[in-house]
């Protein structure tokens, strides 16, 4: 019997989301499967964004930490540094430091750090706030704000602030990311409410939520898989912003990150282990759907456009 | 395509007999249709029926076993193209490949690694699975050295036998010819001679063939000449050319139960740039490969790689649980704290991250809720006053710690009152809700 190649046809496409306003970047857009080009079009690799912060990386381990040495004191010398040195495509400034628990920088500071950041790059700016619900609502207005005119992406919208930060990047015309946790109801619904308040729905990011290799990593791999089916095969226009995977903030916190070699042979070299963890993280979450990357170590991040490189 | 409970019911003996265990043969032919019973429990049915139903029963990916006895690897078998429908049923193997032209003190510290290379994850050893013996040194005497050194050094690791020369294949295969090695391989110009082989030994085969179309014939033609275990190559070399290959046989075995490609896929992973090599590697175990090669174990690495193939077979519907017991976070001392939380995996991992981020050296009791989180498992009756006073007191812990002070999660505050009241003599403090909030909250009780 001869062999007929099972092609399968999609319905629906994912949106096309450009970002930044010298140096843009352009992900999204595909109407098959990850890496299915054999059987449709993707017009753009995914894109990885090199995550600093408003702050020095204190807590970040060493691996990670030693990479930016001299140059993450300050936000504005760190951007350069990935954007000049590494090659960034887009940066990710994570505000970290308006947590009310660490710095509690006010969303004035915040507003300075991000204009300061803009002023000095020419590639595309994600502005996060530090995950407080209540501080991120005033922290991303003011930030929005501040980064007016630059088309960035500011995240993260959640079920309990979605309103204020959806407005605010709606009236400063940035992209926003929608976050919801590891569910894929719970991330429709996130996503309808936001459009149902007349934010343009094709200017959204889904964050299903990330977990790290080891550390739930099989529920967020399903719930964008399920996710980018119910985008393609389905033309469920609610699943068809593009997906984020916020890889760095999860990996760089868990055990095999950090624990050291003396302390556990049997998990081999702490640095290449680390690295690995983010690596494999990453790449895992480009087969389940991730079309934008938010990532720490420069070789995590190398390895993953090479491995682009060969699935395109 | 597979067949209906009354396709299969019209083939049986209709005799309702009740040999088989099942009250009818209709009953019978319903659990055959479900794949929950085998044909071989009826001793009456035709011959004629036997190679239909046997045809039509079989799994749309054929299981093939590498290697015998205790570590022999599980291959094929699976139902599904995406994780979430159903759990994926045989784990991708591991092999490293060993040429024969390396020296013996290389080979000797490649198969050591083997052997060394178990881990414990969550309750799971997880280890190398095969070693993949390739002979690159072109000489077939230098070839069966070698594989003889590999299995009397490592006898129970399952073997992968690679050559295209039927000669060095069968001295080799002959040699190791009970630890049934996978032979790989046959392709165009030698399928006769390693169909023979094959036979001859009783060992499954590895078929390589360039594309889909080219492999399809090779199969059928090797299955012609007697070969019923084949493991299947397509060659393809880049993760692009994998990615295809690899989802048009996952789904041509299953959505059009194309026999002809319906066998587990090896896929040679190795690349000069170890990060890269991890990463094809990731995408054979997440999409549909049954054996990668590596050509090199770092642990770090395994580590990494173990780790992903237990995420991606974990079983959707069955929440991966840790052990049941109290476990020392830091250097835990008598006066350290003591919390308790359930035993799915996921809240013990976060929970115990975010102790240790705390940098205080704590207690963790880890009670068994049947892998169901801190609310879920309240809100079923499993993680409730009582269940948690008789935890408590048979974990002995109270004879290795000086203080009686209890930290529950926040989400269940309702419970402290009740506890208390069950543990004569505990102090029942009531912690966070979120994980992510315990650092500050050990820190401030320092």
């Amino acid at each position: 019997m001869a062999f007929t190649a099972p092609k399968e046809t999609y319905s629906g496409k994912v949106f096309e989301v450009a970002i930044g306003t010298d140096k843009t970047a352009v992900f999204g857009g595909e109407n098959v499967l990850p890496f299915h080009s054999f059987e449709g079009n993707i017009p753009h690799r995914p894109v990885i964004a090199y995550e600093i912060q408003d702050v020095p990386p204190d807590d970040w381990p060493e691996t990670v930490k030693k990479v930016y040495e001299g140059v993450s004191g300050d936000p504005v010398t760190w951007a350069k540094y990935c954007q000049d040195t590494l090659n960034a495509q887009a940066i990710a400034l994570r505000l970290v430091g308006t947590h009310p628990d660490r710095e509690n920088r006010s969303p004035e500071d915040a507003a300075k750090t991000v204009k300061d950041v803009l002023a000095a790059i020419n590639v595309p700016l994600i502005i996060l706030g530090s995950n407080q619900i209540e501080k991120d609502s005033a922290v991303l207005v003011s930030v929005s704000e501040a980064a007016k005119g630059k088309n960035c992406i500011i995240g993260k919208a959640q079920e309990g602030n979605y309103k204020t930060i959806a407005a605010a990047a709606m009236a400063n015309n940035h992209k926003l990311i929608a976050m919801s946790e590891l569910d894929i109801n719970l991330s429709k619904q996130l996503n309808i409410l936001i459009t149902q308040m007349g934010f343009d729905k094709e200017k959204l990011i889904t964050d299903p939520m990330c977990s790290a290799l080891g550390y739930g990593l099989e529920y967020t791999y399903s719930v964008m898989e399920r996710i980018r089916l119910a985008a393609l095969t389905q033309n469920d226009t609610t699943m068809q912003p593009p997906m984020l995977a916020d890889v760095g903030m999860y990996v760089w916190k868990i055990k095999e990150t950090q624990a050291s070699e003396s302390d556990l042979p049997q998990w081999g070299l702490l640095a290449e282990r680390g690295i690995a963890w983010e690596t494999i993280t990453a790449g895992s979450l480009l087969m389940s759907g991730a079309e934008f990357l938010i990532m720490r170590h420069p070789e995590a991040a190398k390895a993953v456009e090479k491995f682009i490189d060969e699935l395109m | 395509m597979a067949l209906t409970g009354v396709e299969i019911f019209k083939l049986l003996p209709k005799t309702n007999c009740k040999k088989c265990g099942h009250p009818t043969c209709l009953a019978f032919a319903m659990k055959l249709a479900q794949r929950q019973a085998s044909l071989d429990a009826c001793p009456d049915v035709s011959e004629e029926a036997k190679k239909v139903l046997g045809e039509a029963s079989a799994p749309p990916i054929r299981s093939i076993t590498l290697g015998s006895g205790d570590k022999a690897v599980k291959m094929g078998e699976e139902n599904v193209l995406f994780r979430h429908e159903k759990r994926f049923v045989n784990p991708c193997a591991f092999a490293v490949e060993v040429k024969d032209s390396m020296s013996d003190d290389e080979i000797n510290k490649i198969v050591d690694d083997v052997l060394n290379s178990e881990i414990d994850r969550v309750g799971q050893k997880l280890r190398i699975d095969a070693i993949f013996v390739s002979n690159a040194s072109n000489d077939a005497g230098r070839f069966e050295g070698v594989v003889k050194a590999i299995a009397s050094k490592a006898p129970a690791v399952p073997l992968i036998i690679a050559t295209n020369n039927p000669a060095a294949a069968e001295t080799a295969v002959k040699a190791v010819a009970d630890k049934k090695p996978l032979l790989y391989g046959a392709d165009e110009s030698n399928a006769d001679a390693m169909a023979n082989i094959a036979k001859t030994y009783k060992i499954p085969l590895g078929v390589t063939a360039k594309g889909l179309d080219a492999l399809t014939a090779l199969t059928e033609k090797i299955k012609g000449l007697g070969v019923e275990d084949m493991v299947i190559d397509p060659c393809a070399k880049t993760a692009k050319e994998i990615i295809e290959a690899n989802t048009y046989i996952r789904r041509a075995a299953i959505k059009k139960n194309f026999k002809a490609l319906g066998y587990p896929v090896i896929t040679l992973a190795q690349r000069d740039d170890k990060m890269l090599e991890a990463l094809i590697a990731a995408l054979g175990v997440t999409k549909y490969s049954s054996i990668v090669v590596l050509s090199s174990i770092k642990k770090w690495k395994n580590l990494s790689l173990f780790t992903l193939r237990q995420n991606i077979y974990t079983d959707p519907q069955v929440p991966m649980q840790v052990e049941q017991k109290v476990y020392k976070i830091g250097e835990a001392t008598p006066e350290s704290p003591l919390t308790i939380t359930t035993n799915f995996s996921l809240t013990y991992f976060i929970v115990s991250g975010e102790i240790e981020n705390s940098k205080v050296p704590t207690r963790l009791a880890v009670m068994d809720c049947e892998g169901l989180s801190v609310l879920t498992a309240w809100a079923a009756g499993k993680f409730t006053a009582s269940k948690i006073a008789q935890f408590i007191q048979e974990s002995g812990i109270e004879n290795e710690i000086t203080h009686k002070e209890l930290i529950i999660p926040g989400y269940v505050a309702i419970l402290s009152g009740a506890i208390e009241d069950k543990l004569p003599g505990w102090k029942v403090t009531v912690g966070p809700r979120e994980a992510n909030a315990l650092p500050a909250f050990l820190k401030s009780r320092g």
